[in-house]
């Protein structure tokens, strides 16, 4: 479907257009994550903000899940391209603060992650004092508790590896930050 | 190609106390993970190769943050001779066996951990960044924890090796307390919680604390004035041959 600039009221004098600014961020935010491909940019937590800043221009807010995370600039560039498509000119800003925090994964998108065999993330720890002692990390394949840690980082910084000791799959876990 | 381009912009009006110790800390960041970086395809382990790389990649983050607020993070990088670079002495000391590498990052990680969640809560326009760096710190220091426990209370011969790391890289932990212009953390009232950390740590291994001196008088304090050991004009001129020889290549 498409949102052509002038047709959503984002050309003329008030662009404050919510509806826009909605219609826009549910393009942005459907966008896939380039690494967690079952995941929308929308599940993720990561689209920050949409703003209309004139005809047919657009500025979007990212915020990066780790600050050396390298899929933010292959987001932006999906994030851009699509809206391209749309007819619309945006500009991609990666914002840090607020940090971002795995408790910002929807719960549609843990579900995603689940059924991608990918153990979704706890309830973020505190904002402060050492990692502490994860009480069980169920696997996402046979729903065991039983489940062990094998390296604190895995194919990408976000996420460890384990060993599930019923059903002897390894398997990811996105870790909370 | 589409860059994402960060919120704070790069020039600031006006010299800022900040861009001082962004500068600091985006060196330690980068050459420490310059050096993690040659762990890779190295490690002893698969698992472990990725983990210190990802930990690098953490850092790399961190340095092209702090890197893109005082200027150009591509030209500080890789057209500073080595007396510009104004990081510590300590992330530029050589991997030596795994050992050392753990020891290292067991020192500079508890360290970073402490500074970064000072920094997290000051005003400084660093603050962000620290906010969101604290948490992936912490695993940096977990990992780091880990492997110390391993090596100290595992075999004759991996204690051995770690107590010989943690001897080595003693000399160099002072100048991780020396205070920083334009950063809004007591630096020196930090080392005592740092010494009661990692002094936990190491007695949990079985190992001893060194009681060397914390910094070596021919150098002290030198990474922040851009004295460097020998060691660091090679890891230069690996991580910079190839942007120097072929000025402007791109891939």
């Amino acid at each position: 479907m498409s949102t052509a600039p002038g047709r959503t009221g984002a050309g003329g004098t008030a662009p404050g257009g919510t509806t826009t600014e909605a219609e826009l961020r549910r393009l942005a935010g459907a966008v896939p994550d380039p690494e967690l491909p079952v995941l929308t940019l929308e599940d993720l937590g990561v689209l920050r903000a949409v703003r209309v800043l004139g005809p047919g221009r657009a500025e979007v807010d990212l915020t990066p899940t780790y600050t050396g995370c390298p899929a933010v600039e292959s987001m932006a560039a999906d994030v851009t391209g699509v809206l391209a498509a749309h007819g619309w000119q945006a500009e991609v800003r990666t914002v840090l603060s607020p940090a971002w925090s795995t408790d910002w994964i929807s719960a549609e998108g843990r579900r995603k992650l689940r059924e991608y065999g990918i153990a979704p993330p706890g309830p973020a720890r505190p904002r402060s004092g050492p990692v502490p002692v994860e009480l069980s990390v169920r696997c996402p394949r046979c729903g065991s508790p039983d489940t062990a840690l094998l390296s604190r980082f895995s194919s990408t910084a976000c996420k460890a590896l384990r060993r599930c000791r019923a059903c002897d799959e390894p398997f990811e876990h996105f870790k909370e930050v | 190609m589409t860059t994402a381009r960060p919120e704070t912009p790069a020039a600031d009006a006006g010299p800022a106390e900040h861009l001082h110790a962004a500068l600091a800390l985006g060196d330690d960041a980068l050459v420490l993970a310059q050096r993690l970086g040659e762990w890779t395809g190295n490690a002893p382990t698969l698992e472990e190769d990725v983990a210190l790389t990802n930990i690098g990649l953490d850092l790399l983050g961190q340095a092209r943050h702090l890197l893109g607020l005082v200027g150009d993070e591509d030209e500080l990088a890789f057209h500073r001779d080595e007396r510009e670079f104004r990081n510590l002495q300590l992330v530029e000391q050589p991997n030596g066996d795994f050992a050392h590498t753990i020891a290292r990052q067991l020192y500079f990680s508890c360290a970073q951990s402490l500074v970064h969640r000072e920094l997290a809560a000051s005003d400084s326009p660093l603050a962000g960044l620290a906010g969101k760096t604290v948490h992936e710190v912490a695993y940096h220091r977990d990992h780091a924890v880990q492997w110390t426990l391993r090596l100290g209370d595992g075999t004759e011969e991996s204690r051995t090796r770690m107590q010989r790391a943690l001897d080595a890289l003693w000399r160099y932990t002072g100048e991780l307390f020396d205070p920083v212009p334009g950063l809004p953390v007591d630096l020196p009232a930090l080392r005592a919680p740092w010494l009661r950390d990692v002094t936990e740590v190491v007695e949990r291994a079985t190992l001893r604390l060194p009681s060397g001196p914390d910094r070596a008088a021919w150098a002290a304090g030198g990474g922040r004035d851009g004295v460097h050991t020998e060691a660091f004009g090679r890891l230069l001129a690996e991580m910079q041959h190839l942007p120097r020889s072929h000025p402007g290549a791109r891939w």
